[in-house]
């Protein structure tokens, strides 16, 4: 007879209700995303198939290569600058603050630099959009009541500041995501590695550069979740700019979501939410490789 | 080491716990600014501006601001889809891993990759055809559209969790089962789930409150005032009404207000999971 439980049989049933929603909920809708990108549709009546043009298009249109670059720079806001100044601030928060004033303290000041991270992007878009209102907002108020009103603006609204704007937003929002990881990342370090150092009279420029060599495998993770997370970016630039002035804050997301529901170019929008799609699928594979070549250098 | 206590490397660390302590200050003054001023009037903070104390604190502008967006309403919409997804999206994650982790069905891999490749889609790719189909099936600006939606993506990154999970399931505790005449079913039900309900529980805390964030989808399938969530009805009033300062500010702290709550209720789940999420 042999053990119920040692077969694999018998288990398919279980996956069923799981793979029907899947394929109703994501497959089927990915693949009808994909046929309207072939076709020239505003969302009623007939779509009419025109091949490849949707994506000629893209490629000649101003506003698609604006809102990829767009896309490029808030990467520096959303994971360049938090994983350095969250790799930084992980170690010395575990290296110096922890060991001196207890790990009580880390902690505090680890769960404060988090609280950003709990709100919904669109609430961290309206707390921000409120700070920065060129009649009422705080920033201008402060600036003007200190006497350095000629620095006031329209900070959302001015062309020239609109993104920057942005960035410093998405900063202040993402520091508390690298950090956690990378303080729960040095804890697996074993102490002796440090000790070492310490013993060796290594610079502190030095043990910075030990502890980044030993956490890799969480940078490579916080750097490929949070450009993914950049290409996706969508309720901030809703709530905040809605792509404008211009299209100085267009990004891929909201760009397609422009031409879904608002220019009722479904065709258009659906071939630049594709290539979205293509290029996050080419970034974790490209991401998956780094990852197992490290994994085989670090077993060697 | 233990002579570096010394009286000068006291004084370093005073000083750069008081540079750390400005710098998180500075970090969390939104959140103070927009408390502060949600409790001033309007004529208050004409006169004193954004950073007084409030000097006449005043519940009514929130209470307004409460009453205007219909906020009690929100909060059980957000709540009630948060829930119904993080239930259904735990025990879809459940049912799967069973098959994939346990059972390990064929092409166990090939749905894994696939399960792992939902997980890093934008929901762009996915929203036309959605909002499409609903309309087709009569559940647009529905609820129940978003929770079926939501409890289906959650669940990609559930099974693949609750699958690496479960592959080190000690057997011996099925097999012992099994001699006692339990079906598979029941052996779900009475023994995986039981062991692995800290991890579901853990996955449940996660689900709701990614539910309760969600923007993009929500927005497009619930225009209806009253089925809107706390995020959607909180961004599309900031943008609707003229509001004065003080009402933004009160807006503001409706919408940051549970979130919060949630953060000191779970904290520990919280930045665990994180870093749990992070290294598998």
């Amino acid at each position: 007879m042999g053990s119920r439980f040692s077969k694999s049989s018998g288990y398919a049933p279980f996956l069923a209700p799981g793979l029907v929603l899947f394929a109703l909920v994501i497959l089927a809708p990915f693949a009808t995303n994909l046929g309207i990108s072939l076709t020239k549709w505003n969302g009623v009546g007939k779509p009419v198939w025109i091949g490849l043009a949707n994506y000629a298009r893209a490629f000649g249109d101003a506003v698609f290569w604006a809102s990829f670059r767009n896309n490029l720079i808030l990467i520096f806001a959303v994971t360049i600058i938090p994983t350095i100044v969250g790799l930084t601030l992980a170690d010395f928060l575990f290296e110096y603050v922890a060991p001196r004033a207890g790990s009580g303290a880390a902690s505090f000041f680890r769960g404060g630099f988090y609280l950003p991270q709990v709100l919904p992007v669109a609430i961290a878009g309206v707390v921000w959009g409120w700070i920065l209102d060129p009649q009422y907002g705080v920033l201008d108020w402060t600036l003007k009541a200190v006497g350095l009103g000629g620095l006031a603006r329209n900070w959302l609204g001015d062309a020239a500041t609109a993104l920057p704007s942005v960035m410093f937003i998405m900063v202040w929002f993402q520091i508390g995501y690298p950090l956690v990881i990378f303080m729960s990342a040095l804890q697996r370090i074993d102490p002796e590695i440090m000790e070492a150092a310490e013993v060796d009279g290594a610079s502190w420029r030095r043990r910075f550069g030990i502890v980044a060599h030993l956490v890799v495998p969480e940078i490579l993770v916080v750097v490929l979740t949070t450009t993914i997370y950049a290409l996706k970016l969508f309720g901030q630039i809703y709530v905040l700019t809605r792509g404008g002035p211009g299209n100085a804050t267009i990004v891929p997301s909201y760009f397609a979501y422009q031409n879904f529901f608002e220019k009722a170019r479904v065709g258009y929008g659906s071939a630049i939410s594709t290539l979205m799609t293509l290029i996050i699928i080419a970034l974790t594979i490209a991401f998956i490789n780094v990852q197992a070549r490290q994994e085989r250098e670090m077993a060697l | 080491m233990g002579r570096a206590t010394s009286r000068g490397s006291r004084i370093g660390l005073y000083i750069s716990l008081a540079v750390l302590s400005i710098v998180l200050l500075l970090s969390l003054l939104p959140f103070g600014v927009v408390a502060l001023n949600a409790f001033k009037t309007p004529a208050d903070y004409a006169a004193f501006g954004p950073l007084s104390l409030p000097r006449h604190p005043t519940l009514s502008i929130v209470v307004d601001f409460w009453k205007r967006v219909d906020f009690g309403t929100k909060l059980w919409n957000s709540f009630y889809i948060s829930a119904c997804v993080a239930l259904f999206g735990v025990a879809l994650s459940l049912l799967n891993a069973y098959a994939l982790g346990i059972g390990r069905v064929r092409g166990r891999t090939a749905f894994l990759i696939l399960f792992v490749v939902a997980n890093t889609l934008p929901q762009e790719s996915l929203a036309y055809p959605l909002y499409y189909f609903a309309k087709a099936l009569g559940i647009y600006d529905r609820q129940i559209s978003i929770i079926i939606i939501f409890s289906v993506i959650q669940s990609a990154f559930g099974t693949y969790l609750m699958s690496s999970v479960f592959s080190a399931f000690p057997r011996e505790i099925l097999e012992a089962s099994m001699v006692d005449g339990c079906n598979k079913g029941q052996a779900l039900v009475r023994i995986v789930a039981p062991v692995a309900m800290p991890t579901l529980l853990v996955l449940f805390t996660f689900f709701f409150i990614w539910t309760w964030n969600e923007f993009f989808l929500p927005l497009i399938m619930l225009i209806s005032d009253a089925r809107q969530t706390v995020p959607i009805a909180i961004s599309v009033t900031q943008g609707q009404h003229n509001m004065d300062a003080t009402a933004a500010s009160a807006s503001a702290l409706l919408g940051m207000l549970p979130c919060v709550l949630f953060f000191f209720a779970f904290q520990r789940t919280l930045t665990r999971g994180v870093a749990a999420g992070s290294v598998k």
